[in-house]
């Protein structure tokens, strides 16, 4: 290992804004993306946050950068300089021309892609949302854990560096009660809705923001292709749900739940 | 789910029953509406967004996203209580927005006046109506003449401080008979061994009860005495200390933006030091009309959120609201005034952010009064704009558009201050008149 610090990568996805009613494409192949506001997915934002304060609790091991890195179109850019508003270092913004609703490249190509990252920029800890809101798959800190043969820690609600040496702790919520794990570093670690709460970036973070370097690279460049295994069929709507009825009283209720077999 | 949201859902239902049944005469009654289920907010923005430059974009999320935190019912309650929306404010400061036009080397953003006027319109815009962009207002454009012609030593103390939020300022020049008319004010700073002592009053100084800070204009020379009639005023940047001798504040009970207080303010050989002092002594008029197209820019950006909040209030309302069997705004008579609106309110941006531009880029190129016809025609069109559009949004809530809970009354009441400050509808009808126009001046 070259430098005894942290070196962070937090890959992150532009999607569209959680609070966005989605709507099915005509085409019914997937989510209507055009015009829609996009932001950073949440769980991405968490941890960015994440990555931040381990720099700010100033040890036991100093961040020595924090790399953020985004696979997609143009707009990506945007996401990225969000980031690094937060605090990210540096981004990285691969180009991956959008195809029309199709959801972009699948997780096990963006966890080849994290993978031959993480070995070209020596990173010793990776930390991903543990999905993106969009596709909802979950998969891609698993893979990439997988490909590196690192240990992983899912879903974290706490994560602590307890020495020089990279032990790290964290803690996660299972059923029925909050587990704690040891592991070292390097590990992959996917965050969770109570790891923290993510800040606003400040305006003179935003303006500084601008002067980071932002490098753009393509998949080509880390020796992946954009191979698609899975075919998307057909995307619909849930069916509509019908309103309730009301009832005058304890009489029309019995009646009514009798019309109905349930008495 | 709320509770105006969840009291909807259930009138929903009701509506399904009591159409079956005996209808609900009561005029200003729960009003039965059709709700899309679960959705969460619009797709898109009402204000048309292109042509935007990519900082007022991240202006407006980064604002936005400050702003959601403070939601209408934040509003509804500092304007009943008259309370401070001192919260606000100290979010805004944290993460330096209140620095955002000044220089860069003073702990601003070394934005412009074009990101400034989108910040002002995001927070209006918001729900925080007039209130919220009254509470940091000063603090963004009373400053920009101290960092402009400042000394040293007011740029190193002041700045910073009301940057990060420890100090608020608030501006002092209008005064009870010297409304319009500036150059005739008579708050006079008469020189001491060691300073000034300030007598004299001021009107409509927001902010001074939770000000520490006062950027005061004061004659120090007699009008009789000065050669021309722009000479004769000075600049200050004054301690606002009420332990101190001869200062008095008296809050004014108004229309709208309780929130936020609005004062008289009175002074009896109040004593301030000669460092107060900002630029040269006598030459404070000059040095004043340097910010004053940049608030008509400001105030016409906090006037448009205003009119786009209501439009988007009203169009929502006339959507879900069912009577005779339909969404009202299926009606020509409620939707017509609206979209009229809409086009006044777009017609009034695109003035705007032209205005706001032209006074950013301006290298010298652009003669002085064209940046001034473009920035007091931007403030008149957008008052007009917004005054339209909370009125119809009123109306076309019908009786709801009284009671508080739904808004709109509170932006009426509010969108009265840009068509009356910083300067009337009359006087840049004057102005227009006689700079474009070339008609004898009628005052």
């Amino acid at each position: 290992m070259a430098s005894k610090g942290l070196r962070i990568l937090v890959p992150v996805k532009r999607v569209i804004d959680y609070a966005i009613k989605p709507r099915i494409n005509k085409a019914q192949t997937g989510v209507e993306t055009a015009g829609v506001k996009h932001s950073l997915n949440p769980f991405d934002e968490l941890s960015i946050e994440e990555a931040v304060r381990l720099r700010e609790r100033k040890g036991p091991l100093k961040v020595d950068s924090i790399l953020a890195l985004s696979a997609g179109g143009p707009k990506c850019a945007d996401t990225l300089r969000t980031a690094m508003a937060m605090g990210a270092d540096k981004a990285f913004h691969v180009e991956v021309p959008e195809g029309s609703g199709d959801g972009g490249p699948e997780p096990l190509t963006i966890a080849k892609l994290l993978h031959s990252v993480v070995e070209k920029e020596d990173i010793n800890l990776v930390l991903l949302g543990k999905q993106a809101i969009d596709g909802d798959q979950g998969q891609t800190g698993q893979m990439l854990a997988g490909l590196l043969g690192w240990p992983q820690t899912t879903q974290a609600s706490k994560v602590e560096i307890k020495d020089e040496a990279g032990t790290v702790e964290i803690t996660h919520e299972v059923d029925g009660g909050v587990e704690t794990l040891r592991t070292k570093l390097p590990l992959v670690i996917t965050t969770d809705l109570r790891l923290n709460e993510p800040r606003y970036a400040s305006l003179p973070n935003i303006m500084k923001a601008k002067k980071k370097p932002l490098e753009k690279k393509t998949l080509a460049d880390f020796g992946v292709e954009d191979t698609r295994r899975l075919k998307t069929l057909k995307v619909t709507e849930p069916p509509p749900r019908t309103g309730g009825g009301k009832v005058e009283d304890v009489d029309g209720l019995v009646s009514k739940l009798k019309e109905l077999g349930a008495l | 789910m709320s509770r105006i949201q969840w009291q909807r859902f259930l009138w929903s239902h009701r509506a399904t029953i009591s159409s079956r049944q005996s209808p609900c005469r009561t005029p200003i009654a729960r009003v039965p509406t059709v709700r899309a289920a679960f959705s969460t907010s619009a797709r898109r923005e009402l204000m048309e967004m292109t042509g935007f430059s990519d900082e007022q974009l991240t202006v407006r999320e980064a604002i936005s996203n400050i702003c959601s935190k403070f939601p209408n019912t934040y509003w509804q309650e500092r304007d009943q209580q008259e309370k401070d929306p001192k919260e606000f404010h100290a979010a805004l400061a944290k993460d330096g927005w209140l620095g955002i036009a000044l220089p860069e080397s003073l702990g601003g953003a070394g934005l412009g006046i074009s990101e400034a006027t989108m910040m002002m319109q995001t927070i209006t815009q918001s729900g925080a109506g007039m209130a919220g962009a009254q509470a940091i207002h000063a603090n963004v454009y009373a400053t920009q003449p101290l960092a402009k012609f400042g000394t040293q030593e007011q740029l190193e103390t002041t700045i910073p401080n009301i940057i990060n939020g420890t100090w608020r300022t608030c501006f002092g020049v209008t005064e009870p008979n010297t409304g319009l008319d500036t150059l005739r004010l008579k708050t006079l700073a008469t020189k001491t061994a060691d300073g000034y002592s300030v007598s004299g009053q001021k009107i409509w100084i927001t902010c001074a009860q939770v000000a520490s800070k006062m950027i005061l204009l004061a004659r120090t020379t007699p009008l009789e005495e000065v050669q021309k009639a722009t000479e004769g005023l000075s600049l200050f940047c004054i301690d606002i200390d009420r332990s101190h001798r001869g200062l008095d504040l008296r809050k004014i009970k108004k229309m709208g933006g309780r929130a936020v207080d609005a004062n008289e303010v009175f002074f009896d050989h109040y004593d301030i030091p000669t460092a107060s002092l900002i630029g040269q002594e006598n030459q404070g008029f000059k040095i004043i009309l340097h910010g004053m197209n940049a608030e008509r820019c400001l105030l016409a950006g906090e006037a448009l959120g205003l009119g786009y909040a209501a439009l988007e209030k009203a169009s929502q309302y006339a959507k879900e609201r069912v009577v005779f069997g339909r969404p009202i705004g299926q009606n020509q008579g409620v939707a017509h005034p609206l979209a009229d609106a809409y086009m006044k309110l777009e017609a009034a941006k695109l003035a705007t952010y032209h205005a706001a531009r032209l006074y950013d880029t301006n290298d010298g190129s652009v003669p002085f009064h064209s940046i001034g016809v473009a920035c007091n025609s931007a403030k008149y069109l957008a008052a007009e704009a917004a005054f339209t559009a909370c009125e119809r949004a009123v109306l076309a809530h019908g009786g709801m558009g009284y009671a508080m809970e739904y808004d709109v009354e509170r932006y009426l009441r509010e969108c009265l201050v840009p068509r009356i400050a910083p300067v009337s509808r009359e006087m840049i009808l004057n102005y227009v008149s006689e700079k474009v126009l070339e008609l004898p001046r009628s005052y």
